[in-house]
């Protein structure tokens, strides 16, 4: 209760928002956290550029921690010129990627950032990348003084060793948009050509005009097919050689008979061609496309562990002397200096310091585990109690964590695991369409011959499926855009029809069904005093159950009283006397006392001092809100698995949570997990993984799907399918839902189409599609499918709520 | 008639127009960032807004 009291009273750091903890420090009325946020605040307002605080309430970042010569990499020449992409005599250009970007304000900050130092020529930022384009003056600033000027500011740019390794991305391919473009121009005058014709000319007008509009047209008609269509050309012509009829095969049949038959029926004056038709069909068919591409930016989806080392560490010479050396020019026996918080770059022994791992993020193991001097650490820890000295044991790309990149799944490209709705259609409908063609062409043959051609290629031509090729294309790319707003972020649109073919969700334990920062305790009941305090600290202290240990931790006082006496009875509580006074510690069972609210997310520890109940100690569990009805709905649909890295202890309370039908695993290295999911998929089981550190990577890729989950989404996540914000687990049967209601969308979007090509089709046959039916029929049914896609993924997701 | 064609013939020098800058746009790099763009028009130059708490 205090505590929140507390709370609201404190002040807030004008640069941060942070609650001013230690210290507050006050300028013009302002108050700061931190040296470094007035720091900030003071260089700001020397350049005129306070906006920053007007166009966002306090943007900026904690500067707590300080930057000492982390940096220091940057001044060697061979590292520079790998993240340089443009350098002369007087400038040099390179893009940044600075995960910090968040706001308007940090736009504006950083495109203002001359006025700062005026060796910078000029910064654009971009928003949904969070990159920023800097020009900067070479003779003015280094490379290094430049990143340590954004980061004094609150942007530090993140480099890894992907950024050195890996060459530049090519650029965007635009060719798409240059083919929309095209086809769209052409689209839009033949329309304006055709439509006198549609509306009916008198004699002398047609005589005029009639072939010179049909020559044009056939010309504007040309470069949309060679040009525009020639993506469905060669991926139909491709997929036949492979044997494979894909929904490109009937398209580019319909493509090929429309191009052909308007030569044919304009070069020889038998009748108008169906240009238009040709140009729309085109135009929509890339539209659907270009709909389909969108890809999140900001987010990698393709990442391995590369991009969780840094690039350098600092290297101990012989003289003693520190250098700092990129992490591929390691070499085994260097001696290597590891600060607080620093990633352990590959698997060595300790020489020197005091080793507390976290390997949360590569085994799964949520405590930090400390090593005794001359143990081996492997690669991918965080070294959490101050300078550690390191002997290089293994080079990075050989160690224990990043052998698992060597496992087969990681060369293969799995893109398509799954065949398609759309697939599955076409091969169908490419043989019903043959077929009626064909028919139709056998009975014009015995009734009337001069139809034959006319009818097989009006079959071909009105029944192209466009519409069919839209729908899929349009449920996906809205369905993938909505999820994104609810912060589910696909790496394409086709996850989301891989997500409802799944049957099997298997989860990783920490981080991923747990939170990542540590349980929490708070105490209920009248505040304690101090002799209290004293008592209860005494007694826990001297047990080893783990939650006694948590609350002697968090009592936090130094000196103990002696014990008179102290029976503990395993599981259910501590009974001593302290002092005179008689404690006792444990569950309301043991101490008598009536629970009037129980959860199972909880743990409490109730406490007597004297036979007076004082109170008791709340231990959250760090998992997940929502985690039991997770579990439950997810239950009804799908079959439930757990891997965890870490051991045992938990078992019982998971299996409460979980189905009984589950499997629980643990102590589950990397590979065991990947083998698990093999082993799934082998009994024919089609796999999502939901995890999120780096042991699940191998686990993630040989899933049918992988699901990433992760607390801050521009940070570092594993090689997966979806990234998701932990925040919103509690959605996730809801996205999983979403996904497979969008394929019923497709589903009935296909019946709608299906239901304009009867129609198109009855023309065709009896011999009598002109091309105004054609010109209407095309547009009309896309156009249908394209607004049923979008309102219905619309309203489910709206339905979907929040 | 003839005129049609006239018309014909400038209506295309103009959508042909439209169709390279279009092009160009798209070369230039315009539209691969769609969102930035938005916010910084909004920015004045320079100048500190006398709106909120500031009086620096």
């Amino acid at each position: 209760m205090i505590e929140t009291l507390n709370k609201n009273t404190k002040t807030t750091c004008y640069h941060c928002g942070d609650f001013c903890a230690e210290e507050t420090l006050v300028l013009n009325d302002k108050t700061f956290c931190c040296n470094g946020c007035k720091n900030v605040f003071m260089l700001l307002s020397e350049n005129n550029l306070t906006s920053y605080y007007s166009i966002e309430k306090n943007p900026g970042k904690s500067l707590k921690q300080s930057i000492g010569n982390k940096y220091a990499y940057l001044d060697d020449t061979n590292i520079q010129s790998k993240l340089i992409s443009y350098i002369d005599h007087k400038v040099a250009r390179l893009q940044f990627q600075i995960p910090n970007i968040h706001c308007s304000s940090c736009i504006y900050l950083l495109e203002n950032l001359y006025k700062i130092n005026n060796a910078v020529v000029g910064v654009r930022v971009n928003f949904l990348k969070k990159t920023a384009n800097i020009v900067y003056d070479v003779n003015k600033i280094s490379l290094r003084q430049l990143v340590e000027l954004l980061a004094s500011i609150g942007y530090e740019p993140s480099f890894t060793m992907n950024d050195i390794n890996q060459e530049k991305p090519k650029n965007i391919n635009r060719k798409l948009l240059f083919q929309i473009g095209v086809a769209g121009f052409c689209f839009g005058n033949i329309m304006m050509i055709s439509f006198p014709e549609y509306f009916g000319l008198d004699n002398t007008t047609r005589h005029y005009l009639s072939s010179a509009f049909g020559y044009i047209n056939l010309a504007l008609s040309i470069p949309v097919f060679f040009y525009s269509g020639q993506d469905y050309l060669i991926s139909a012509y491709k997929g036949l050689r492979k044997k494979l009829i894909t929904i490109d095969v009937p398209l580019a049949l319909g493509l090929v008979v429309l191009f052909v038959r308007n030569f044919y029926e304009i070069l020889t004056h038998t009748g108008l061609g169906y240009c238009d038709t040709l140009a729309g069909l085109v135009f929509f068919l890339l539209i659907g496309k270009w709909f389909q591409q969108k890809t999140y930016d900001s987010l990698s989806f393709e990442r391995d562990y590369k991009s969780y080392f840094p690039i350098s560490v600092i290297k101990i010479n012989a003289d003693n002397q520190t250098t700092t050396v990129a992490i591929d020019k390691l070499k085994i026996g260097d001696r290597i200096l590891i600060r607080n918080n620093e990633i352990i770059p590959a698997d060595s022994i300790l020489l020197k310091g005091k080793a507390n791992i976290d390997f949360s993020f590569v085994s799964g193991e949520k405590e930090p585990i400390a090593k005794e001097l001359g143990e081996i650490i492997f690669a991918g820890g965080k070294q959490t109690s101050g300078n550690i000295e390191l002997e290089v044991k293994k080079l990075t790309e050989q160690s224990y964590l990043t052998q698992l990149w060597n496992n087969d799944i990681f060369a293969k490209d799995n893109a398509s695991k799954v065949e398609t709705f759309q697939t599955k259609v076409s091969k169908y409908f490419t043989i019903a369409l043959l077929a009626i063609a064909i028919s139709s062409a056998i009975y014009w043959a015995v009734y009337d011959s001069s139809k034959i051609i006319g009818a097989f290629t009006a079959v071909l031509i009105i029944a192209c499926p466009c519409a069919l090729a839209l729908s899929s294309p349009f449920a996906l790319g809205n369905a993938m855009r909505n999820l994104g707003r609810k912060k589910f972020y696909l790496k394409s649109a086709n996850v989301v029809e891989n997500i409802a073919n799944m049957d099997t969700i298997v989860f990783d334990k920490t981080g991923t069904i747990t939170q990542s920062n540590e349980s929490q305790i708070e105490f209920m009941g009248n505040p304690l005093s101090q002799l209290q305090k004293e008592l209860i600290f005494s007694v826990t202290q001297n047990s080893i159950h783990p939650l006694s240990k948590q609350i002697a931790q968090h009592l936090n006082i130094s000196s103990a009283i002696i014990l008179n006496s102290f029976d503990e009875i395993t599981g259910k509580g501590i009974k001593a006397n302290v002092g005179g006074n008689d404690v006792e510690v444990g569950s309301a069972k043991f101490l008598n006392i009536t629970e009037n609210e129980s959860n199972a997310l909880n743990t409490r520890i109730y406490i007597k001092i004297n036979s007076e109940n004082v109170g008791c100690f709340v231990i959250k569990h760090a998992y997940r809100t929502g985690l039991k009805q997770v579990i439950n709905q997810l239950a009804n649909q799908f079959k439930l698995h757990l891997l965890s890295g870490d051991n045992e202890q938990e078992k019982t309370f998971l299996q409460t949570v979980f189905p009984t039908s589950s499997e629980l695993l643990f102590k589950q290295n990397p590979a065991d997990k990947l083998m698990y999911i093999n082993t799934l998929q082998g009994n024919n089981q089609k796999v999502i993984m939901v995890g999120d550190g780096l042991n699940d990577a191998g686990a993630l890729k040989t899933a049918n799907v992988g699901i990433s989950l992760s607390e801050d989404t521009s940070s570092f996540s594993p090689s997966s399918d979806v990234i998701m914000d932990a925040a919103n687990f509690e959605l996730l049967p809801k996205y999983l839902q979403y996904c497979k209601n969008t394929m019923k969308v497709i589903y009935v979007s296909f019946c709608l189409s299906l239901l304009y090509n009867i129609i198109g089709l009855s023309y065709a046959v009896s011999g009598t599609l002109s091309p105004v039916i054609a010109a209407i029929l095309m547009p009309i049914s896309s156009v249908t499918v394209i607004g049923f896609t979008s309102i219905s993924t619309y309203l489910l997701a709206r339905k979907m709520g929040r | 008639m003839k005129i049609m064609f006239v018309l014909i013939g400038s209506s295309f020098v103009l959508a042909i127009g439209f169709l390279i800058a279009f092009i160009w746009m798209v070369k230039n790099g315009q539209i691969d960032d769609d969102y930035t763009p938005s916010v910084r028009m909004l920015f004045d130059d320079g100048t500190v807004k006398k709106t909120d708490e500031e009086k620096v």
